[in-house]
């Protein structure tokens, strides 16, 4: 990836890692003594960590990079071996051949049976040898799913977690066909109201407590617990106390089985249907990077996307919950001259030859933060050809420790470098509102916002010559405009936003624009050539790359350096 | 275990395609004549033809795809949509109930499709959406001739398909499962 | 008035011309309706069914014993398909060539029926210097005539190939064009051995010749069978139907075709079929004529009987291509183009070059130089 914009010192060239020398799987491989746990800090390298380097994936349901260690699902028993000391000399034991001798893990009495050790969890040794995929090994693990499988109660026709269930896909890769389980199974209860937006099966839960620790350990919010004893452990919120936090659906993403599900995804469509988009989370400054789960052109949810230099592997509730207004029925469809729909080609000319027309000073433009890096920087040249004023609607919230920021825009940071507005925002709305009082300004383009509820009130409105609006939603700004051009969210555009950190971040295409709706940077690109400054980029690739070259924060960033997670740029 | 068949390589008059051709012509004129002659093989078998007599359907005979019914008239699908993923021409179209949808009909399942289509006119009969019924509540059954002035008229609804689909009297999964639950006393069970 | 201006013999030709073209093409349609009713029987009983048995108009099952016999034969069914033909919704897909799309049915049926203008389906209807040949076109190069019109054929099937800017249609029409000109080629050489035998072209003069002098299929066993299997290629039918072959080409060139255009291909083929039955009855069967009726009629009874001869030998020659076609399974592509080019065509030459010889041997004795 390319550093060129990245603000962060160059970091110090890291100490020698010192590596330990072991074998997985008869393989030799060296691999750090040490490497950051779930808080970062470094640690004695595990195990399962040893295998995954070595690119053997070790089956796991408790752990997770992003939780302390608990190790009590089993899972991830691994045989190993250890070199053989000579207790007198403490120098390793050589076969014949000149290797050192391996003494393989047993039971400490029966010397003939294999030892596991849980490789989440056990800390590797120089010399040591791993044997994840031997004989013994693989029984082990056959034998504890079988276990964590007695008392499931393999509803996977109804169970929301089918398709993505990790008990199912061990369940193929180590499980038994039938089961020898002939006793009745514990019943425990099912569809338990957990909270708000969690609904709890306590028959499909294999007890991992990744949910506890997330909620004790990330969330900070110490809420859930496991209730009686043996067969009959359940997890339970404190009585009368509802699990409720802002960070409750991170439980589900977490949850390994169908046992925590998310009330507003509950039974609307099944997982393998869905098409995973790369996306970044609108709802506040932060930028989470996210999933959507889309089929045929509707959103059905949005999944955290790990990101370390953004969201680690979280989101908010109140950010993945905030989707259902892309498929809103009263979504503007229609390209509308004077409120009689028209079509793309006639009003871009008509508004061309109005801007055209417009004597410089005479137009003002409100951009939204919430619009791409790209259509600002087009919206900037539009406005710089027309000698007109800029700015953009501040939008501020209560942040939290975590992830959610004060700013509730995704972009401002966009409109700042693209130079829509100052680092304050706002500061020109006033004078905006002034200036169609006094009638200096006639011509007012608006995209995404409605300013009638930022100090240009529909009264205002209705003395300007051309009011030209793109937007979303319907509100009274769109029923005002003489012209009204169908934007798209950003689930049906690709782009970029710039979070409050200053990463640069794109986002991809999940489903097709409703009606008539087009992506504000195409059509912002023709309305552009036709005023003779600029377009004549067929795809935001091109037009990104032609932004990165006019905005000096962006200098040197192409979209091909973007990858998944994004560059950090100078704000 | 490979096999190999010697083929005998062919002399030249048969290769002029002449013999091949004569023994052709013999068996074709042997069962034009026979039938000629008034031979009937439908009316040997003892049955007469389509219209007034129906096809006998044989066992196993892979008809429309319907929807059934347990034996206490509940719904058998959960909208588990694996039918739907798994049909070839995606003749089948489920949509499920989602987090306020109608609860099931049956106690102890949580869910039911809110509507199942079938588009017959798409259907192959291939019979994998009843293959990989998890609850056995789709089959194919013995209707062979679907007619419509429509196409909308070939796209059948939930209610139709459970109409036409009669009772299937199989394992009641979820109803045993849900009086085990309640036989166990440990937990406090719903019972509807 | 009526008599005179009936005795002039330009009247009286335009007239009668008139008439025949009229009664021949009345004739071949009704010929190609009922051979598509023959062959579905044909093919039924050959496969132990019954065939088409149920189209009835509404009055005839009233007719005692007839009626249901006549039903039960199917004859009801031709008028029955020709109105569904009529009554069925013609589409044109959107992504045809307009122009060429509808012109190549018209193209793919109007030779088979030029064809049939210089076959001699009759000695005459009456003795004396008046009497009316029973052809239309009496030509002295008609057997040109026939190849250069059948030719045509072709760009019919092409047209409809390439036209219909898809891809099954497509590879039909390519088909059949290789298929056709290699089969064309074969065809005409194993003709020019019948010419040199009887030293004439016009097709009137080959039936007179054997009349006199035996059927030609006894001089020319060869060509005749050179021919038949030719025009099996020709008109596409099986083992070569290619061009359309149901089982990988959905129809072939004719599959985006409906309704009556659809009909029309169907026509074309028939009518094809009855051109070549004509065309081989007239060259090797001995056309109107038997071993022992071989002089031209001298009455009006003479020449229908002499009419009826050809349409029996037509209607054999018809049963004989529907049966191979129940018989025969598809050649493949590669098969059919070898037995074209590597068989057929060396064994046409060799014939002309050994009936050439044979001939000049027996000129040469009979003239003794």
């Amino acid at each position: 990836m390319s550093n060129a914009a990245t603000t962060a010192p160059a970091p110090a060239a890291p100490p020698p890692v010192e590596k330990i020398r072991i074998r997985v799987d008869g393989r030799e491989i060296d691999v750090p003594k040490t490497l950051p746990d779930w808080q970062g800090k470094p640690q004695a390298t595990t195990m399962l960590q040893a295998c995954h380097l070595a690119g053997c994936e070790v089956p796991h349901y408790c752990y997770h990079p992003k939780l302390p260690v608990a190790g009590n699902c089993r899972m991830c028993l691994v045989e190993f071996g250890t070199p053989v000391m000579d207790p007198a000399t403490r120098k390793p034991v050589l076969n014949e051949d000149g290797s050192p001798k391996i003494a393989r893990s047993v039971l400490p009495y029966e010397p003939q049976t294999p030892r596991g050790a849980i490789a989440c969890a056990t800390p590797i040794s120089p010399g040591m040898e791993l044997y994840p995929g031997s004989p013994a090994t693989k029984q082990m693990r056959e034998a504890v799913l079988e276990s964590l499988l007695i008392n499931h109660p393999l509803d996977c026709p109804i169970c929301d977690q089918a398709g993505e269930c990790k008990l199912q896909e061990y369940s193929v890769q180590h499980g038994q066909a039938g089961s020898r389980f002939v006793e009745a199974k514990v019943h425990k209860p099912k569809a338990v109201d957990l909270g708000p937006r969690i609904v709890l099966d306590d028959e499909r839960c294999i007890l991992c407590t990744r949910c506890i620790r997330f909620t004790k350990d990330i969330a900070g919010d110490d809420a859930l617990g496991i209730v009686n004893s043996g067969s009959y452990n359940t997890i339970a919120t404190f009585p009368g106390r509802p699990f409720d936090n802002n960070y409750t659906l991170n439980t589900v993403d977490l949850c390994p089985v169908g046992a925590l599900t998310s009330k507003d995804f509950r039974f609307k469509m099944r997982v393998w249907f869905l098409r995973e988009t790369r996306s970044v989370c609108t709802s506040c400054g932060s930028g989470c990077n996210i999933t959507i789960g889309s089929r045929e052109d509707t959103v059905h949810r949005y999944e955290p996307r790990e990101n370390d230099a953004v969201n680690s592997s979280w989101m908010c509730d109140s950010g993945r919950l905030n989707y259902r207004w892309i498929g809103r029925p009263d979504r503007l469809q229609n390209v509308l001259v004077n409120g009689i729909k028209s079509t793309w080609k006639a009003a871009l000319t008509e508004i061309g030859s109005r801007l055209t027309a417009a004597p410089a000073g005479s137009v003002a433009l409100v951009a939204s933060a919430r619009q791409t890096c790209e259509e600002l920087y087009l919206l900037k040249r539009l406005a710089t050809r027309l000698g007109a004023v800029t700015d953009s609607v501040p939008r501020e919230g209560e942040g939290d420790r975590l992830l959610v920021a004060e700013d509730r825009n995704p972009n401002s940071n966009g409109a700042r470098l693209t130079g829509i507005c100052y680092t304050e925002m706002g500061l020109q709305l006033p004078r905006i509102a002034d200036g169609i009082r006094s009638g200096a300004i006639r011509t007012l383009v608006v995209f995404g916002e409605d300013v009638t509820l930022h100090g240009i009130g529909p009264d205002l409105l209705a003395k300007l010559e051309t009011l030209v609006v793109s937007d979303i939603l319907p509100n009274a700004t769109t029923a005002a405009a003489h012209y009204v051009l169908p934007g798209c969210a950003h689930a049906e555009k690709r782009g970029t936003f710039v979070n409050v950190k200053g990463r640069l971040q794109r986002f991809l295409k999940a489903v097709e624009p409703k009606g008539d709706g087009r992506p504000e940077a195409e059509f912002l690109q023709e309305l552009a050539a036709g005023l003779g400054v600029g377009g004549g980029h067929a795809t935001i690739e091109g037009l990104f790359n032609q932004m990165a070259k006019d905005v000096p924060a962006f200098a040197g960033v192409e979209w091909a350096h973007l990858g998944d997670t994004g560059v950090n740029v100078p704000i | 275990m490979t096999k190999v068949v010697d083929r005998k390589p062919l002399s030249f008059y048969e290769r002029t395609y002449v013999p091949a051709l004569w023994e052709g012509l013999k068996v074709t004129a042997r069962h034009f004549k026979r039938s000629v002659q008034g031979h009937n093989t439908a009316k040997e078998l003892g049955e007469g033809y389509y219209p007034e007599v129906p096809w006998r359907v044989s066992e196993g005979y892979r008809g429309a795809p319907y929807l059934v019914r347990d034996q206490d008239g509940h719904t058998k699908c959960v909208s588990c949509q694996l039918c739907e993923f798994v049909c070839p021409p995606k003749a089948i179209r489920i949509t499920p109930p989602g987090p306020d949808g109608p609860p099931a009909d049956r106690p102890n399942a949580e869910k039911m499709p809110r509507e199942f289509e079938i588009n017959m006119l798409r259907c192959i009969f291939c019979g994998l959406c009843q293959e990989v019924c998890p609850e056995e509540a789709i089959f194919l059954e013995d209707h062979y001739s679907l007619t419509g002035l429509t196409r909308e008229e070939m796209v059948f609804d939930k209610e139709r398909l459970l109409k036409l689909g009669g009772v299937h009297a199989g394992t009641q999964k979820w109803k045993n499962k849900l009086e085990e639950a309640a036989a166990q006393e440990s937990f406090p069970v719903a019972t509807h | 008035m009526f008599e005179t201006l009936f005795s002039d013999p330009t009247v009286q030709f335009i007239a009668f011309s008139t008439v025949k073209i009229l009664v021949v093409f009345g004739v071949v349609m009704t010929f190609v309706a009922y051979a598509v009713l023959v062959e579905r029987k044909v093919s039924a009983f050959i496969q132990d069914r019954v065939g088409p048995n149920r189209t009835a108009p509404p009055f005839v099952m009233k007719i005692p014993v007839i009626g249901p016999f006549l039903v039960r034969c199917g004859i009801f069914q031709p008028m029955a398909d020709g109105l569904k033909f009529i009554l069925k919704e013609d589409f044109t897909p959107d992504y045809v060539r307009k122009v060429y799309f509808w012109l190549a049915p018209a193209i793919a049926v109007i030779p088979a029926f030029l064809t049939l203008a210089v076959i001699p389906f009759g000695s005459q209807l009456s003795a004396g210097p008046g009497a009316q040949k029973m052809v239309i076109a009496d030509l002295n190069v008609g057997i040109l005539y026939t190849f250069g019109i059948v030719s045509l054929g072709v760009y019919g099937i092409v047209l409809a190939g390439w036209s219909s800017n898809s891809k099954y249609p497509f590879l039909g029409g390519i088909r059949s064009s290789a298929q056709m000109i290699s089969y064309e080629l074969a065809m005409g050489m194993s003709v020019v051995a019948v010419f040199l035998v009887v030293g004439d072209l016009n097709l009137g003069k080959i039936v007179r010749f054997q009349a006199e002098h035996g059927w030609m299929i006894l001089y020319q066993p060869v060509a005749f069978l050179l021919f038949l299997v030719s025009a099996f290629a020709e008109t596409n039918r099986l083992p070569f139907d290619m061009p359309e072959s149901e089982s990988e080409l959905v129809g072939g060139y004719h599959t985006e075709y409906s309704s009556m255009k659809f009909a029309l291909f169907f026509l074309g083929e028939y009518a094809n079929m009855i051109a070549s039955s004509a065309m081989m009855v007239t060259l090797f069967l001995g056309g109107w004529s038997l071993p022992f009726l071989g002089e031209p009629a001298g009455s009006l009874w003479g020449g229908l009987l002499h009419l009826g001869i050809f349409v029996a030998k037509m209607l054999v020659m018809l049963v004989v291509f529907i049966w191979v076609r129940w018989m025969l399974p598809r050649f493949r592509y590669d098969q059919l183009m070898d037995l074209g080019w590597r068989r057929f065509i060396p064994l046409a030459l060799a014939n002309i070059v050994v009936t050439a010889l044979v001939l000049a041997l027996v000129d040469g004795w009979g003239k003794g130089t």
